[in-house]
């Protein structure tokens, strides 16, 4: 029992308040590329900034950082299931008549 | 330690085995019209281009920066909690939830002023639209509407949080429930971070 509670890891008010302010930075940086017409880029940029500032809250506001890597294995396996639902739905829109 | 504490016998690993599995559930629900939605755009890219121009990006960074804010909050109240600070963590608590509403405030101002002008699903102004137009806002409409839903439980789940921290059945010894709780709000805020680009930037 005791080793089961005793691994909590106190994520300091500094890293959180440091988490916080990259998360409004990139969220200043997504609205100011938005719409400047960079091509495929337009719609890339978003998702892959949208990717950075969910990887922030869920390592550090949701402590995946500090959890066993059995939670990292899952979220992995929830990804990956994603991917191919992704891929199949994608594969069915773009061969049907 | 062994037998007078068997009845008291925690398990912190499962509980929030519980919950992450809980969340990816919510995460696959809201998958799906995301998924919708990058097929649409690429089937009618011009009309999802405009129909995005007619949001108020100001509004949605606005609302975006309230509920990263509001995150932190969350996450403050538990870096508190297991340092025994009780009053920081219910100011905290309190500071989410009151981020929350105000998000919620602003949805339906945003959202009545659409309705009013006939852009929802089925609505007049949307009826001339070619196809794509009314797919975005029939998307738009549906995952908002279900994310706020969230947002009002998430609200719900801290008010009754912090009640039990109150009551100090969560303290700094026993606060599995206050970090699934944070779980689930941040989760919801999670969420907001794809459905903001998809709505107001991709244009």
């Amino acid at each position: 029992m005791d080793a089961k509670e005793s691994k909590h890891r106190i994520v300091g008010y500094p890293v959180l308040f440091g988490v916080w302010a990259a998360l409004l930075g990139l969220t200043w940086l997504t609205v100011g590329l938005s719409g400047t017409g960079m091509g495929s880029f337009t719609i890339l940029a978003p998702f892959l900034i949208a990717s950075v500032k969910a990887f922030l809250v869920v390592d550090y506001f949701m402590h995946l950082k500090y959890e066993s890597g059995f939670f990292k294995y899952l979220l992995l396996v929830v990804l990956g299931t994603v991917v191919i639902i992704a891929w199949l739905v994608y594969q069915d829109v773009a061969y049907r008549i | 330690m062994n037998g007078t504490t068997a009845h008291s016998h925690r398990d912190y690993t499962g509980s929030k085995i519980g919950m992450w599995l809980f969340l990816f559930t919510e995460f696959f629900l809201f998958f799906g019209p995301i998924l919708l939605y990058s097929i649409f755009r690429f089937r009618y890219p011009q009309a999802f281009i405009d129909a995005s121009l007619a949001l108020d990006t100001g509004v949605g960074v606005f609302n975006t920066a309230l509920l990263l804010t509001s995150s932190l909050t969350m996450a403050l109240s538990i870096t508190a909690m297991q340092r025994g600070k009780k009053g920081t963590t219910l100011v905290l608590m309190g500071a989410t939830v009151l981020a929350g509403a105000v998000f919620l405030v602003n949805k339906y101002f945003e959202w009545g002023a659409k309705i009013s002008h006939g852009v929802y699903p089925g609505g007049e102004a949307l009826e001339g639209v070619k196809d794509g137009g009314a797919v975005f806002y029939g998307l738009y409409f549906f995952a908002t509407g279900l994310h706020g839903i969230h947002v009002l439980a998430g609200m719900v789940i801290i008010t009754v949080a912090a009640l039990l921290v109150h009551e100090g059945r969560i303290n700094s010894n026993d606060f599995v429930k206050l970090e699934n709780t944070g779980l689930y709000w941040h989760l919801v805020d999670v969420i907001w971070i794809y459905l903001f680009p998809i709505f107001y930037l991709v244009r």
